[in-house]
């Protein structure tokens, strides 16, 4: 059944990774010379099924059509030999060339055994021309602002080529001026015959760009529908789930006193963009905060700054009765502050060490793990043997280095050695991402009953069930700003998911 | 079990020391040597009381550089500019120490402080760029080597010259109060023939303390597991409270430092001076050291010693028309088998390890299900 109308026609896509479906039965058809869109929260699925189309992973099962012919792609380079090309979110340019050098690199016009420079600039010149994207061929790539070094990215991928594009994200990265910019050469390309294939979860803008958007949640394909029959508060709610899981009915812990107060915090990113802004909330003892929101939305930024990894611009954060803002790491973490990190293998281990050294780091400078300045081995093992007790984690013994654990008991580990040290706040992000179901209520239980001791706690996470079943206080962050202040207990699907897209604060405004 | 780690952790520098003896076999033989005569001969000439002295001797150098550059390693720095630090370290030693006479303990320890603190601050520029205005260290140092190299030239002529008539440049000779006596008596304690024409450094004695503060510093102390951390995940030992600016300094510091010293050996037991023709190329090697000793303190000092023991018994080669270069591609090629030998023996630690793991888990599990 190939249909020549369709660029792209996916069908049952599954592919899955240890431990993970990212996607599941797949079902995906885009009309050739249509702009479609993608939504979905991360983790939906998006990437992996770009991916798959971009020939970067292969699928388990499932076949791919590309204009009603059936395609099997090894590598990327099998997708762009039938046409496909792919804008990725973080640009692949190399700075110190020029728009021309970065657009010809690797694919060189070459005429004998030169390089025909005149023949390249002029093919750049045709596309842009056709494309409305006016571009100095001899600029540096340095000088150029961030959405000129988009077009260059989307002229590359034209150059050898693509008639139909994958843009990753592509406005996150832009001010407002730009994505216009973008959308009007957009229409540009596909009045030109070009499809476009758009991912975002900027809701608006997918509303005002595409012909046609696919939702994604959960690794599946939920529903196409057409941008005129829609509107951004139905869309979100598609994309978070029309059920929202109940949380549990455990008795409040919250108690009067403020443990952590976080007042009008600023910070800026190194090339000075607002990256918090005015962040402002209180955590109680006993109480979770769950903070919400789609990832790179100010939550790896909001746990810098209360660790003292990043500096704040403005504003204050006190912790009991003391301005730490100006505090070191070590000295938060020494007061009480505890950290599960959201990657813990980036940030939380020491993967060629053994478990005991793991059970330190954090805790080197206090008892039992430190004497003075030397490092008391006896003291860090027995602490580790204490938490693998207490915590179940699976592993023949303290000596064993972390590597060899699952992800799981790794995170046990994590979680255990924060946990036993007894802090007063603790800042919890993703604490059960990626690991199994028992794992992950042991972690969730664990949490519970700290609460109950009175720890005040600021849950990050990218799962609604977890945010939702734990939290007392459920905030929602977008570009950097808490814009709401929810109720676990009665908020809705679509009021959530209209937060986290940023449809809410314009329909509340 | 723990036989079988010790034997598994024998087999790297055993596979790599075969894998170099085979490579050098085919040089020697493509020379038209007998390689089994070649080093039958340089086993039975490095193995003299007067060779081993000399082992000794190129050893202890090279040691002390290793560690220098294993300080660095331990956080993922990489400080080339060992050498640079102890030749200007010992330049200012020499400079200062044939300039005063001190009871013979407080000189010694006077030479030895000058030559740490100017190691220090001249690695520390490299770490003050680093942590200010982001110059990567591999360049800085190495630019701070050839500013070193001309500085030394310059003041070697100038300021630290000690006699403008004499043909000799040179600082002024240390009084006996900082010429440390050799150990050549440790050979005749022990019944053996005394070293001949050579006097065994007592500078040793530094070196072995340097190891073992070396050690006591990364492997027991608060500072070195915080070292190592930021060595190992960077992310996690900011997590950790680790600041990372100020460890970057401090360890250039340390580093540094310790590379201050590199050159002490021959200055305290035969030139007594800083002269025209102090060794040089200690610190290019001691990397080299360090990376077959794979930062561990006791392996450094296999690893010098095999290196000294490489370069004093080539010497015979020539004797005997060989080219003696052959022991310099033995070198080359006995790091980078030690550091593949390496990595293929620490995947089979990590394979068994998991495996361990694993079992664990499937009896614990099974254990609870009994219980229960």
């Amino acid at each position: 059944m190939a249909d020549e109308s369709l660029a792209v026609e996916l069908t049952g896509i599954t592919k899955t990774f240890p431990g993970v479906i990212a996607n599941e039965d797949v079902e995906l058809a885009v009309g050739a010379g249509t702009i479609h869109a993608i939504v979905g929260e991360n983790g939906a699925g998006k990437s992996t099924l770009m991916k798959i189309l971009y020939g970067m992973q292969s699928p388990d099962s499932g076949t791919i059509r590309v204009r009603g012919k059936e395609v099997d792609f090894k590598t990327p380079k099998d997708a762009i030999a039938e046409g496909i090309g792919m804008v990725h979110q973080h640009f692949m340019l190399a700075d110190n060339l020029t728009v021309f050098e970065n657009v010809v690199l690797g694919s060189e016009p070459t005429k004998g055994l030169q390089l025909d420079f005149a023949a390249g600039k002029e093919k750049i010149a045709d596309i842009g021309a056709a494309y409305g994207m006016e571009l100095d061929p001899d600029a540096l790539v340095e000088s150029l602002t961030v959405g000129a070094r988009q077009r260059t990215e989307i002229l590359k991928v034209l150059f050898r080529g693509a008639r139909i594009l994958i843009l990753d994200e592509p406005t996150a990265v832009l001010v407002p001026q730009e994505v216009d910019e973008l959308f009007v050469n957009l229409r540009g390309m596909v009045e030109e015959g070009q499809t476009i294939i758009f991912i975002s979860h900027h809701l608006d803008e997918v509303l005002a760009i595409a012909d046609s958007i696919t939702v994604m949640r959960g690794g599946r394909t939920v529903a196409t529908v057409d941008p005129e029959g829609i509107d951004a508060k139905q869309l979100a709610e598609l994309m978070v789930g029309s059920e929202l899981p109940t949380p549990e009915t455990t008795e409040s812990t919250v108690t009067d006193v403020v443990e952590l107060s976080v007042r009008g915090v600023e910070a800026l990113s190194p090339d000075g963009r607002t990256v918090l802004d005015d962040v402002t909330f209180d955590i109680r003892q006993g109480e979770i905060v769950g903070i919400a929101g789609v990832e790179g939305n100010g939550q790896a930024e909001l746990i810098d700054a209360l660790l003292g990894i990043r500096e704040v611009s403005a504003g204050s954060i006190r912790f009991k009765d003391e301005d730490i803002a100006n505090w070191s790491t070590k000295r938060r973490r020494e007061a009480g502050i505890g950290i599960i990190p959201a990657d813990r293998h980036r940030e939380g281990l020491l993967l060629q060490s053994p478990l005991w050294e793991n059970t330190m780091l954090g805790h080197q400078t206090v008892k039992p793990f430190a004497n003075g300045p030397w490092v008391n081995r006896k003291g860090a093992r027995e602490r580790t043997s204490a938490v693998i007790e207490r915590f179940d984690v699976k592993t023949p013994g303290p000596d064993v280095h972390a590597i060899a654990l699952s992800g799981g008991n790794q995170q046990k580990l994590i979680v255990g050695k924060e946990m036993i040290a007894e802090p007063h706040v603790l800042v919890a992000a993703h604490p059960t991402r990626g690991i199994d179901v028992g794992a992950q209520a042991a972690i969730w239980d664990e949490l519970r009953a700290a609460r109950k001791e009175g720890l005040a706690v600021l849950l990050i996470s990218a799962d609604l069930e977890e945010l939702i079943g734990l939290s007392d206080r459920l905030l929602v962050i977008y570009t950097g700003r808490i814009v709401a202040d929810l109720d676990p207990k009665t908020v809705t699907p679509e009021e959530l998911g209209s937060y986290m897209t940023g449809v809410g604060a314009e329909a509340s405004a | 079990m723990n036989l079988k780690k010790m034997l598994l952790s024998l087999l790297a520098p055993t596979a790599a020391m075969i894998f170099a003896l085979l490579v050098a076999s085919i040089a020697l033989w493509a020379v038209g040597r007998n390689p089994i005569d070649a080093f039958g001969s340089m086993w039975s000439f490095g193995t003299t009381t007067t060779s081993i002295a000399s082992m000794v001797n190129r050893a202890i150098p090279l040691y002390i550089a290793a560690v220098a550059v294993a300080i660095g390693f331990q956080m993922g720095l990489f400080n080339i500019g060992v050498e640079g630090q102890y030749l200007l370290g010992a330049l200012f030693a020499g400079w200062i120490g044939g300039n005063v006479v001190l009871w013979a303990p407080l000189h010694v320890a006077l030479v030895i402080l000058v030559a740490v603190i100017v190691g220090a601050l001249w690695s520390g520029i490299a770490g003050f760029l680093k942590v200010t205005r982001g110059v990567h260290e591999v360049i800085s140092t190495i630019m701070l080597n050839f500013i070193a190299f001309s500085l030394i030239a310059y003041l070697l002529l100038t300021w630290v010259r000690d006699d403008p008539t004499s043909l000799n440049l040179q600082t002024t000779t240390f009084a006996a109060s900082a010429q440390i006596p050799g150990l050549n008596w440790v050979f005749t304690m022990f019944g053996f023939s005394e070293p001949r024409g050579i006097s065994m450094h007592g500078f040793l004695f530094v070196a072995i303390a340097i190891g073992i503060f070396y050690y006591i510093l990364v492997k027991r102390t608060r500072f070195g597991f915080e070292l190592r951390a930021s060595g190992m995940n960077p992310g996690a030992a900011r997590m950790a409270g680790v600041a990372p600016k100020r460890m970057v300094v401090v360890t250039m510091l340390i580093s540094g430092g310790v590379a201050g010293m590199v050159g002490l050996a021959t200055m305290f037991g035969n030139l007594h001076a800083y002269t025209q023709d102090f060794p040089r190329g200690l610190g290019f090697t001691g990397i080299a050291v360090a990376l077959l000793g794979r930062n561990s303190a006791v392996g450094m000092a296999l690893g010098a010693l095999l290196f000294g023991f490489m370069e004093r018994s080539a010497l015979i080669l020539d004797f005997e028309d060989t080219p003696k270069e052959v022991v310099q591609i033995m070198q080359g090629v006995v790091v980078l088998a030690v550091v593949v030998a390496y990595e293929v023996v620490n995947r089979m630690i990590e394979k068994r390890e998991i495996k361990a793991a694993a079992e664990a888990t499937r009896s614990l599990e099974a254990g609870e299900e009994v219980a229960a």
